[in-house]
């Protein structure tokens, strides 16, 4: 009796199938490398002409089509140490909350869902709340401390994210073999779970602050300045930061296009950071995960 | 005494993990407290008045109707519900073309008596003034202290803050804008985020994984403004060229960038999502002689089917609120959209390039309060509705 299905040929029909459909995943995953290499490659080629020594440490000059911006990297740097200052500790000590103290009960659940509700706020809106609150009710005015604050309740969720999971990530006997030495919870949480947890969380705590230099919404209406030559003295000073200073002369300088090359160079500075910052997380994430290993 | 510094810190733990709490619930205080005086606000431009001729049976007008007269779209009367009578706008500067310069005065003292004669005259006007010109006896109506009307601001058509004699606060547009740009973005950057975490999660070797998930996380670090500044000098010029449009400032290409940036959380929630399928699952699958495509897209697929959708509505809460990337290339032009090439105006867009200018307290920033609120509440449905779809798996 022959066989009323042609089996070889379904099983034909199925390998070009699949085949078909694996190319194609194949080719859309790595257009995605493509995009990321035209971008990069686009802002890198059109900027690293524009960048020198000057670039990088003087004042711009004549309507910002000249000169270079040191007042913005310092603006960004100030901005990125004072939201750090704030969105740390507290970033830390949230996730440790969550993952040692409340674990799986109700107080946890529901702060990891107001944290998840922050983290989809968009940051226009943390930076309509920051010139409300920060800058006419507590009267800071447009500040580097207005701005850092802003930016540190936006980093916030991503911080006890990242302090969250690395703690979970921690396997229970450490703890209990700890406790069954006599240890208190806090002297457990000191002494094994935060140092082994510490790589981790240090790689959050530095995707963070790439996330935080390169946020312009939140600092339009809280600190940043159009053009500032001067260096910030104080807290309570405003100052320049790099992704305004690129939205600025790119949209509404005095002269747009002879301000381009200032523009293309002022990307260039902001993805070199991004670039560092997440070169630097990748390679403490194998370095210290082979530590654990080899441990 | 150990004891008491343990749960002095184990306080200490817990008022940090209330400030995210805290934060949304100011969040909401503030954002709804700055925007609360908007429908107080007055129709016309504070410190002036609009004026009829007093046997005129029309009493109120709406901000847009205010407006339409004025832009000369309303020209008769009957159309706002008086008599048939054309409309005479005058304002200030058109008291010139009734009275000499003599007439009107050297220091233009004569002005609140010459308004009210006018007034009196011309049963078909509507006189715009600084509130000072308006005399005692003023012999006409002055239109009633109107204050904006909720429908004026929901239902309005047309955003112009700026236009004189009554600002016009209109959501539909900006909120229509929104919603096409992100629906365009989710469009184009759903099948690819499905497409490439399926690779990622099922198909691809742990060698070219290592590669790929960096060059996501990197995808994904890029600042908003750098995309713009990307989209602005490429894509805006490139959709110029191809399209022939007057400006390549549109819809479409804030699509195309808020897809791209999109595309990463996209792919991870999506990827993580498939990854949570059972291995036995798969194993029984692939048992009964399916192949490993058969597999993905009759059990993988429709296993991680709540995450899919998470990742979908989590994508198009990160386009629905990204702002400077939208404000950069979509040419913010606050019209009803009809097709994406035309330039739009988002709503996140909107607060960025405005609030500088909108004077605090007044009708047009507490109008981009409004906004922000609007923007506030959409999120949260997004990350209420992500929760509850994420919630659904696990109960199943």
């Amino acid at each position: 009796m022959t066989p009323i299905i042609n089996t070889g040929n379904i099983d034909r029909k199925k390998r070009i199938s699949q085949g078909v459909a694996f190319t194609i995943f194949k080719l859309m995953s790595y257009s995605v490398v493509a995009m990321l290499i035209l971008i990069l490659g686009f802002i890198v080629s059109k900027g690293i002409g524009a960048i020198s020594w000057d670039f990088l440490t003087k004042a711009p000059e004549e309507g910002m089509t000249k000169g270079g911006i040191f007042p913005a990297i310092v603006g960004t740097l100030c901005l990125v140490a004072g939201s750090s200052l704030f969105s740390f500790p507290i970033g830390i000590m949230s996730g440790i909350y969550m993952n040692e103290y409340a674990t799986g009960n109700k107080v946890a659940t529901f702060i990891r869902i107001m944290t998840n509700n922050l983290s989809g706020v968009p940051s226009v809106v943390f930076g309509l709340f920051g010139m409300s609150l920060f800058v006419n009710t507590m009267k800071f005015g447009d500040s580097i401390l207005a701005g850092s604050l802003t930016l540190g309740l936006l980093s916030l969720p991503l911080v006890i994210r990242t302090t969250e999971e690395s703690l979970k990530a921690i396997d229970n006997s450490y703890r209990e073999g700890s406790l069954a030495l006599g240890a208190t919870k806090l002297q457990t949480i000191q002494k094994v779970v935060l140092p082994m947890a510490f790589p981790n969380i240090i790689t959050g705590l530095i995707l963070s602050i790439g996330r935080v230099s390169g946020e312009t919404a939140p600092i339009l209406f809280t600190v940043a300045a159009y053009f500032l030559p001067k260096l910030p003295t104080s807290i309570f000073d405003q100052v320049m930061a790099l992704p305004y200073h690129l939205y600025v002369i790119s949209t509404s300088g005095t002269d747009i296009e002879a301000s381009r090359g200032i523009a293309y160079g002022t990307a260039l500075v902001l993805i070199v950071i991004v670039l560092i910052v997440n070169l630097l997380a990748n390679f403490l994430r194998n370095y210290f995960s082979k530590k654990v290993k080899t441990n | 005494m150990k004891r008491f510094f343990e749960k002095l810190v184990e306080g200490a733990l817990l008022i940090s993990g209330s400030i995210t709490s805290i934060t949304i619930l100011l969040i909401v205080i503030f954002l709804f407290k700055e925007a609360s005086g908007l429908f107080n606000s007055p129709v016309i431009e504070d410190g002036y008045v609009l004026a009829f001729n007093k046997d005129n049976p029309v009493k109120k007008l709406s901000s847009y109707q205010i407006k339409q007269i004025f832009d000369g779209a309303i020209t008769n009367w009957d159309e706002v519900g008086g008599k048939e009578e054309p409309i005479e706008v005058v304002r200030l500067s058109d008291l010139t073309k009734y009275y000499t310069e003599a007439e009107l005065g050297a220091n233009f003292e004569n002005i609140p008596a010459k308004a009210s004669e006018l007034t009196a005259k011309h049963p078909g006007i509507i006189l715009f003034l600084p509130n000072s010109y308006i005399a005692k006896n003023f012999d006409g109506t002055l239109l009633k202290h109107e204050t904006l009307r909720p429908g004026d601001f929901f239902g309005g058509k047309e955003w112009y803050p700026t236009a004189s004699p009554s600002p016009q606060y209109g959501l539909l547009p900006l909120l229509l804008g929104t919603l096409w740009v992100s629906l365009g973005a989710i469009l184009l950057s759903l099948p690819f985020g499905i497409a490439v975490a399926v690779y990622l999660a099922e198909i691809s070797t742990m060698r070219v994984r290592n590669f790929l998930k960096p060059v996501i996380e990197l995808l994904a670090g890029i600042p908003s403004v750098v995309y713009g500044f990307f989209g602005l000098v490429v894509i805006v010029p490139f959709l110029q060229k191809t399209f022939q449009l007057p400006v390549g400032e549109t819809g479409l290409a804030g699509s195309i960038v808020l897809a791209i940036m999109a595309l990463p959380t996209i792919i991870t929630v999506a990827e993580d999502a498939m990854r949570n399928v059972p291995r036995a699952m798969k194993e029984a699958s692939l048992a009964l002689g399916a192949t490993q495509w058969q597999t993905i897209y009759r059990v993988v697929i429709p296993y991680a089917k709540s995450g899919i959708t998470s990742a979908a509505v989590l994508g198009i809460g990160r386009a629905i609120g990204e702002t400077m990337a939208v404000l950069m290339v979509t040419g913010n032009a606050a019209v009803i959209p009809h097709t994406l090439l035309e330039p739009v105006r988002t709503i996140p867009a909107t607060i960025a390039a405005e609030l500088g200018e909108a004077s605090a307290g007044g009708g047009h920033y507490q109008a981009l309060f409004a906004l922000g609120c609007i923007l506030f509440i959409i999120t949260m449905i997004i990350s209420i509705s992500v929760e509850f779809i994420s919630s659904k798996k696990y109960s199943k």
